[in-house]
């Protein structure tokens, strides 16, 4: 349980997070989206102590973060920036984390197996691929065991393989009833792991809701027509509750009626279509729409809402450049 | 948290496993342990300090004692069997500040330092551990090169009976002292390290500190500032524990000296401490 109440963070004059509440319960994945900069990391920091908050407060399990006497076993995390020294190998890097908190030498070898880092794991980390640095990360993660798991952007840099396993294992903690936090700029893969989401733009607030809610409210259901007949068609739709649009002449937008439906209606009236298809927005429209007005890096001249995750200007924004053809599987 | 009234998952239980994990100041220095020895610049910079410290000790011992016959009566006036062979700190001192820095501002600048934090979230238990495992480190190796020097010397000066030994007035305590100084040279870097966060700016700062200051001081020397001053500097206070004679160069007694010089370290490592638990990491 990760409990934030009005959560704030100024760098400077610049505000990272701004009254930021919200709470992530245990036995679900929750996904926590929002475009690049809009103070994901920020606010995993502040839950777990590196940060400061401006104001407001966060407590895990409870409590603060840093109150807590077996840190390790209250939160696992995997931050952002790779936080492994690079001249250590896997091994040392976990045991030496390992030993602040007593965990034996066995656990270890058991969190090198579970992520796949056997062959590697006396290898020293500096020589890692994206891909086994999160991998390690997530060793570090898993260690104590811990109730609650806070990973920031965990599918960065792995291969399609890697992130169906990340996905089935934070489904599987979470069916154990573990909290799992999980960070993403990207929708459609908060979609395939995440039941509850928490979504910011600009430090703020935007949804905080199931993935099932986000999904149907996202599919607007708008119905693009096409006809030789479209001033005629228009007039026999019209309805209390159907909204119909024309942006040019031949083609209408439906709205408030089922593409079966204007398919009968068009027929009983003996009216040609040449083009009847119902628009659900995608996920990622959707999130697009949601996030719109709160999307901090923009080329200049692009449309609102199409600019997360390009690749303008910032070192965040070039990561996610990478990300995007690593991840885009599905949607 | 007791039982959450969420619907709990299938293999949890209701209540909270018990954890026996405490982090305790033991725990993290264990830790700090297997971070230092797994790091390989940790041998490297003693590997080297060590072997400048035996370099240069050679080097003088054995070109002294075959110049020996043919030097004139003042050279041999000005010559000390106990402090030539234990040159080389001035190059080990080098090494183990650079140590001392890197083994806090390598957390920094590869990330590490915010996986330390978040298992040791009360921050100062890693301070205190680095400190404690990097001092007894070096102050091991150090004391440990000191001796071999010092032994190294009297071999060569025995062929030409200006030898010194152990027992010789302030032997014992040079010879000690050049480990314990060293050490306090590279909880320096540990300080500045941690305060600074950067490895060339903690360097600079260091060997601003040790090496520029005192030349910096030698100005003062033409006012009547000089005596106020530059004995008091950190290098010239620690240095004096090395000397053998201090009455007459205008030092501070030795273990006075050395107590303002471990002094400064203290007082930079409490700031240290201040902006560890207070920055963000
Ligand atoms: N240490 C910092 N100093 C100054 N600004 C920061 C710092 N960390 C983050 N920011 C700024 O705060 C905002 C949120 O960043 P971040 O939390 O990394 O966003 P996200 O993880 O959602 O991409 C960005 O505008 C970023 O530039
Ligand atoms: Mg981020």
């Amino acid at each position: 349980m990760i409990e934030a109440r009005s959560l704030t963070k100024r760098y400077g004059a610049k505000a990272a997070v701004t009254d930021l509440s919200f709470t992530v319960r245990p036995g679900v994945v929750t996904g926590f989206l929002g475009p690049n900069g809009a103070g994901k990391s920020t606010t995993m920091r502040m839950i777990l102590g590196l940060d400061r908050p401006t104001s407001g407060t966060v407590t895990v399990n409870g409590a603060d973060y840093a109150a807590h006497s077996a840190p390790l076993h209250e939160v696992g995390a995997l931050l952002e920036a790779k936080a492994i020294h690079t001249g250590r190998t896997a091994y040392n890097h976990l045991l030496a984390l390992a030993a602040t908190t007593g965990i034996p030498r066995s656990r270890v070898d058991e969190v090198i197996d579970l992520v796949g880092l056997r062959e590697v794991a006396r290898k020293r980390a500096g020589g890692f691929s994206l891909g086994m640095g999160q991998r390690l990360g997530i060793a570090s993660a898993l260690l104590g065991d811990p109730d609650t798991l806070i990973l920031d952007e965990p599918v960065n840099g792995l291969d399609p393989e890697g992130i169906l396993w990340i996905r089935n294992l934070l489904k599987d903690l979470a069916a154990e009833g573990r909290t799992v936090f999980v960070s993403s700029h990207l929708m459609s893969e908060m979609a395939l792991t995440a039941e509850h989401l928490i979504v910011i733009g600009q430090g703020r607030l935007i949804a905080d809701t199931s993935v099932a809610e986000f999904i149907s409210r996202a599919s607007s259901g708008s119905v693009k027509v096409r006809s030789p007949q479209a001033a005629e068609l228009r007039e026999l739709l019209a309805g209390p509750d159907v909204t119909v649009s024309s942006a040019d002449e031949g083609t209408l937008t439906v709205e408030g009626l089922s593409s079966d439906r204007i398919g009968v209606i068009a027929a009983e009236n003996r009216i040609t279509l040449f083009e009847l298809a119902p628009k659900e927005a995608s996920l990622e429209e959707a999130f697009m729409e949601l996030t719109g007005d709160a999307v901090e890096y923009r080329a200049p001249g692009q449309k609102p809402g199409a600019g997360a995750g390009s690749p303008t200007g910032t070192g965040a924004a070039g990561t996610a450049a990478q990300t995007d053809t690593d991840v885009e599987v599905t949607a | 948290m007791t039982a959450v009234a969420e619907p709990a998952g299938p293999a949890r239980g209701a209540a909270r496993r018990p954890h026996p994990g405490k982090v305790t100041q033991t725990r993290v220095l264990t830790s700090e342990w297997i971070k230092f020895r797994s790091l390989r610049s940790s041998y490297w910079s003693l590997l080297v300090g060590c072997g400048a410290m035996i370099g240069l000790g050679l080097l003088f011992s054995m070109v002294i004692t075959s110049k020996w016959d043919t030097m004139s009566p003042l050279r041999r006036r000005d010559f000390d069997a106990i402090t030539v062979p234990l040159r080389g700190y001035f190059l080990g001192q080098l090494a183990v500040g650079v140590l001392g820095v890197m083994v806090v501002t390598g957390e920094y600048s590869t990330g590490m330092i915010r996986a330390s934090l978040s298992a040791v979230p009360k921050r100062l238990p890693v301070l205190w551990a680095k400190a404690t495992v990097f001092a007894v480190a070096v102050w091991l190796t150090t004391t440990a090169t000191a001796f071999v020097c010092f032994f190294i010397g009297q071999g060569f000066f025995s062929g030409k009976h200006i030898q010194a030994d152990l027992s010789t007035p302030g032997a014992l305590r040079v010879v000690i002292g050049t480990g314990l100084y060293l050490t306090v040279v590279g909880l320096l870097g540990v300080g500045l390290g941690t305060v600074i966060r950067s490895t060339a700016g903690a360097i600079a700062a260091l060997f601003a500190t040790l090496l520029v200051l005192p030349v910096l001081g030698e100005v003062l020397n033409f006012t009547s500032w000089g005596d106020k001053v530059n004995p008091y500097l950190p290098s010239n206070a620690g240095q004096a524990l090395l000397a053998v004679h201090t009455e007459a160069s205008g030092q501070m007694r030795p273990w006075p000296g050395f107590a303002l010089f471990a002094g400064y370290a203290v007082a930079v490592l409490a700031v240290a401490a201040y902006l560890l638990k207070r920055r963000d990491a």
